[in-house]
């Protein structure tokens, strides 16, 4: 009587990780298609690229797993590499977002406002 | 292969990117303006040099490849060159080899002078990464190289002299990022189905887990994610306002180089990795690959004819132009697909010498309003006679590069019955004629007036380069035996798979 239950369970405890990962996704996602203060799409975007940093590592890490070291009487390792990737991807993040913010500096000062529709509004006098 | 005992001519591959980043480096660290560009171009140069000695080895002895490191593949980052991405290599350095000794004159003019150092080294950096995304065998490899490519592009945008390119290269941040994180999340998923990075490796490994949903999940971030990066309609928003406000030079180099590579990177998973049985006969690639391909042919070329700005209107028939190339892939046959290939190198050409045209206006008037260029043919005959050829191509007279590509896209669209493409290829040059019809009339047919009356031709440095790509356009038209030869040998490479 229980079963299904249990199988819902299962699907959500199971893979709890790829939950959390899909929820940062879309919110982050949506932050950026939703704001128009260029700080806060900014703040969307690092949000929507940390989520695919946990979806690297999850299925890394093996339970019961230990780093992986050859010594005796250890049969099971994690698997390092996307650790390595992903510190790759958080150095093109942080990249990424100094890059942005300043951008958002430079707009600021030749628009006085960080706004989108009110850029666009001075911007459309072409 | 070990680190030792490689002569030079099998350190080629490293050297497409080491030299790059070198003179990134030493732009960076020297920041004179005129040294910053002598680096340049020596680099620029030499990237071609090597670029064409890699095409010739690989069209003789067959793929190259390289263990960066000496990590022997599939464990280290591979370096692997076949003909398509050697087609690219050569298309990607020849681009830059030629907009440098355009850039001195252009940059001096649209750049602050305390800033053009800086422009020279991250042109070398977005070089690099262009090239190396173009010859990476590994898919992270490939993500890394991206955002190198993506960020210097962000930056050259955001070097305009107008406000607006500030906007611009943020927007193209946002979408940018968007796209090489759909494709980061792609590449994910494949890693942990085939527990492999590399190309060759995960082309073997997929056919076991193809029909899983995390493997068609990641086809479908990868598809999206480089039509964001590659400008397909209507994921193209980006586009128009970064070409506008980019500086002459920087558009010229990004419109011919980066869309290409990002079209490249899509093949590649199409064809090479995932397989084109896959891709298109199980899956429906192709329905909607053909209909945003029209939808942006006819929608963007429409577009254009209303733009003011012909810097704007160019790069609408950019987003256009890809219509094209992805209209090739979409046919999914050789012909189709050499098609597109081929375009992808004509289109470089002919847009190279349009935003060149452009950025010769623009140093001479300050701007590339249609208004403004009332009669400029009258006097600077030598430059808008480049854009009437470069124009002429893009509409696929006979004779220019144009023709070839669309022929071939129509031979493929009859071979698979598809009679009606072939009418809608037509139809679609005819947008391009009078949007280039438009500035033609403007340029020749009126008396000069206003700004353009005072206009003289722009200096050789800057004249040369237009007129030889412009040059490339005829040259490549009459004779395609090179160009579509190469095309054709790298469609059948892909149809063969890595397998």
């Amino acid at each position: 009587m229980s079963e299904p239950l249990d199988e819902i369970l299962n699907v959500v405890v199971g893979n709890f990780n790829q939950w959390i990962t899909i929820f940062l996704m879309v919110a982050g996602l949506y932050v950026v298609v939703a704001r128009g203060n260029m700080v806060k799409k900014l703040v969307g975007l690092s949000i929507f690229q940390t989520s695919v940093y946990l979806l690297y590592i999850s299925p890394g890490k093996i339970l019961g797993g230990t780093p992986p070291i050859i010594t005796d009487g250890v049969e099971v390792y994690s698997n390092p590499l996307p650790h390595v990737l992903i510190l790759t991807a958080i150095v093109v993040g942080v990249a990424t977002l100094a890059l942005g913010l300043g951008l958002v500096v430079r707009i600021n000062e030749a628009y006085g406002t960080i706004e989108e529709e009110e850029i666009f509004d001075q911007g459309s006098d072409e | 292969m070990t680190g030792e005992g490689l002569t030079l001519a099998q350190q080629l591959p490293a050297l497409q990117i080491v030299l790059p980043l070198t003179g990134a480096a030493l732009c960076a660290l020297i920041d004179r303006r005129n040294v910053g560009w002598a680096i340049a171009t020596l680099v620029s140069f030499a990237m071609p040099v090597i670029s064409v000695m890699l095409l010739i080895q690989v069209l003789t002895t067959g793929p190259v490849s390289y263990a960066f490191g000496g990590w022997e593949p599939p464990y280290g980052i591979e370096y692997r060159v076949d003909v398509i991405n050697g087609f690219l290599l050569v298309l990607i350095s020849l681009m830059g080899a030629v907009v440098m000794p355009y850039a001195r004159r252009s940059v001096a003019s649209e750049i602050a002078e305390n800033k053009q150092a800086w422009f020279y080294c991250v042109y070398l950096l977005c070089l690099a990464g262009l090239l190396g995304m173009a010859i990476t065998g590994d898919a992270f490899n490939a993500f890394v190289f991206m955002e190198v490519s993506s960020l210097s592009m962000y930056v050259l945008i955001a070097l305009g002299n107008d406000r607006r390119a500030l906007v611009a290269a943020y927007q193209y941040l946002i979408l940018g990022t968007i796209g090489a994180t759909f494709y980061v999340i792609g590449v994910g998923l494949l890693f942990a189905m085939t527990g492999t990075l590399n190309f060759v490796d995960m082309a073997e490994r997929i056919v076991a887990v193809e029909q899983t949903r995390p493997v068609l999940a990641a086809l479908a971030f990868i598809t999206v994610g480089m039509c964001l990066k590659l400008a397909l309609f209507p994921l193209h928003v980006w586009l128009p306002n970064a070409y506008t406000g980019a500086p002459s030079v920087a558009t010229v180099f990004i419109a011919s180089t980066a869309t290409k590579v990002a079209v490249y990177l899509l093949l590649r998973y199409y064809y090479s990795i995932f397989g084109a049985a896959f891709v298109f006969d199980d899956l429906p690639v192709t329905p909607i690959l053909l209909i945003l391909s029209l939808a942006g042919m006819f929608v963007a070329s429409a577009v254009a004819i209303f733009q003011s700005n012909i810097k704007r209107m160019l790069a609408y028939s950019s987003v256009a132009q890809i219509g094209y190339i992805t209209l090739g892939m979409a046919e999914a046959t050789r012909l189709g697909l050499t098609g597109s290939i081929v375009h992808l190198f004509n289109h470089a050409m002919m847009k190279g010498a349009l935003f060149m045209v452009m950025g010769c206006i623009a140093y001479r008037i300050g701007n590339c309003r249609l208004n403004n260029m009332a009669g400029i043919g009258r006097r600077m005959p030598v430059t808008m006679a480049a854009f009437v050829i470069a124009g002429l191509s893009l509409i696929g007279v006979p004779g220019t590069v144009g023709f070839i590509s669309k022929w071939y896209l129509a031979l493929a669209a009859f071979e698979n019955g598809w009679w009606w493409l072939a009418f809608l290829i037509m139809g679609s040059s005819f947008l391009a004629v009078i949007y280039i019809g438009r500035v033609i009339e403007m340029a020749w047919f009126r008396e000069p007036t206003g700004p353009a009356a005072e206009a003289t031709e722009p200096p050789l440095s800057m004249l040369i380069p237009t007129w030889i790509l412009a040059g490339a356009c005829i040259v490549f038209g009459l004779d395609a035996e090179m160009t579509a030869g190469v095309a054709a040998q790298a469609a059948d490479a892909l149809f063969a798979g890595l397998r």
